[in-house]
């Protein structure tokens, strides 16, 4: 016994470096797999408040920009107005549509904290439980889709990027309907792969990308632009370069996507897996 | 003893706004990314005990993970450095030691061995950190590369610091 305490002791760096490392790993094993609420991450109080003082002095800077972007989309969303329309006939009738249950709503968002440089990026966002936000939800910016909330505090949350290694977003071809998946590789936050198009499909390039009704946003939301097709070689699928339609340098404000009936959903696919 | 004690604290504060405020997202074409904050884990005194330059080196590596979304990947880096650092001290302390207090630097042990001391310390930082962020082994490469090129910013951003900021010998 005794020898083994002289041995532990002489030794002692290599034990404390076992200790102190597979308690770190043991932090990164569970972020990774069960993506649960956790306190160390930028939706806490300390990191929250300090992000968002930074973001005060900085989004001064930008405020140009954003104002051009949120005019640009005023205007969009203005030519879809009722009143955008002359009627055909002369006769004008207001009808109650009870055939359409409105499915999404948004929650609008401050983007207090966000990363293109890693491999794996977050956002932060200045809306967190109190104003409605769940964990899964989507994020969409001004272009289109930017990430999924990860996790949820008080009044902040974060979220992962599209520019992250896990995550995948349902996509498919504005033209042809034909569904793939938008990943992302590292290195240029302007570029995203879609993966998983048999080679039999044909894309060509300039060719709009938008999300499928299986995603988290509402189907059709713009994704990027095709601007490379690769027959790659033996594989059996293509290799496609989409020009992801999100800034993610310039992202100032996003919209949460809230899906009425997710839990719906939810609750009716979950019956199928315990029969 | 104690004058050493609160510059630590404070330097450790500070490196880790720094490294969130001003060096977030802050990269040559996506390639060199510098994390500037583990001078903290260079510059303690080389009597530090093991136990304390674990501890600290973990509590540095978690404060800055909480900014950045990623529980534990720095902490893990940073041990992994600090447990470097003792191996490397080790094999490079003179037979008749340094002085109890002796920080180390350019100004106190001289630029070759600082250099050799910081690059090995921050290349296993930064192989570390790169390779656990993305874990897959297809990417291996594409992340070594990054981190070697990381290190060479970092790396330089250290020795920079050196001159500017440590006090000349007396």
């Amino acid at each position: 016994m005794r020898n083994l305490w002289l041995f532990i002791l002489r030794n002692n760096a290599f034990f404390l470096f076992i200790i102190f490392e597979s308690a770190a790993v043991m932090l990164l094993i569970k972020h990774n797999r069960y993506q649960q609420a956790s306190v160390i991450n930028s939706a806490n109080q300390v990191a929250g408040v300090i992000y968002s003082k930074a973001d005060q002095v900085s989004s001064y800077l930008e405020l140009g920009s954003v104002n051009d972007s949120l005019v640009m989309e005023n205007a969009r969303l203005r030519t879809r107005l009722e009143n955008a329309f002359v009627g055909k006939d002369t006769t004008k009738v207001t009808v109650i549509d009870s055939v359409q249950h409105q499915q999404y709503t948004y929650i609008t968002a401050k983007v207090v904290n966000n990363t293109v440089i890693y491999r794996n990026n977050y956002l932060t966002l200045n809306r967190g439980a109190a104003d409605g936000v769940k964990s899964g939800m989507g994020v969409m910016g001004p272009k289109g889709v930017a990430g999924i909330i990860n996790d949820v505090s008080e009044h902040f949350s974060t979220a992962y990027s599209v520019l992250h290694k896990d995550v995948r977003i349902s996509v498919k071809l504005d033209s042809s309907d034909n569904i793939g998946s938008l990943a992302w590789h590292g290195m240029n936050p302007l570029l995203a792969s879609m993966e998983d198009v048999p080679t039999h499909v044909r894309v060509s390039k300039g060719e709009k990308l938008v999300t499928t009704g299986f995603s988290l946003f509402p189907e059709g939301t713009p994704v990027g632009t095709v601007i490379d097709v690769n027959r790659g070689g033996t594989k059996s699928f293509l290799e496609i370069d989409v020009e992801l339609a999100t800034r993610f340098q310039q992202l100032q404000y996003v919209y949460i996507v809230v899906d009425q009936f997710r839990e719906e959903q939810q609750l009716l696919e979950d019956k199928l897996e315990t029969p | 003893m104690i004058r050493i004690f609160i510059i630590n604290i404070i330097r450790f504060f500070l490196l880790v706004l720094f490294q969130v405020l001003f060096l977030k997202n802050f990269s040559l074409y996506n390639l060199a990314i510098p994390w500037f904050y583990i001078l903290f884990i260079l510059l303690l005194p080389l009597q530090t005990s093991n136990f304390l330059l674990f501890l600290l080196s973990f509590l540095l590596g978690l404060s800055v993970d909480m900014f950045f979304n990623s529980p534990g990947l720095n902490a893990a880096a940073c041990t992994a450095m600090a447990f470097c650092r003792i191996l490397l001290i080790r094999i490079i302390t003179p037979r008749d030691g340094y002085e109890s207090t002796v920080e180390p630097g350019i100004r106190s042990m001289g630029l070759r061995w600082f250099l050799m001391y910081s690059s090995v310390l921050i290349l296993v930082h930064h192989l570390v950190l790169f390779n656990l962020e993305i874990f897959r082994s297809q990417e291996f490469l594409l992340s070594s590369i990054k981190a070697i090129s990381s290190a060479v910013f970092t790396l330089f951003l250290v020795i920079l610091s050196q001159y500017i900021f440590s006090k000349r010998r007396t």
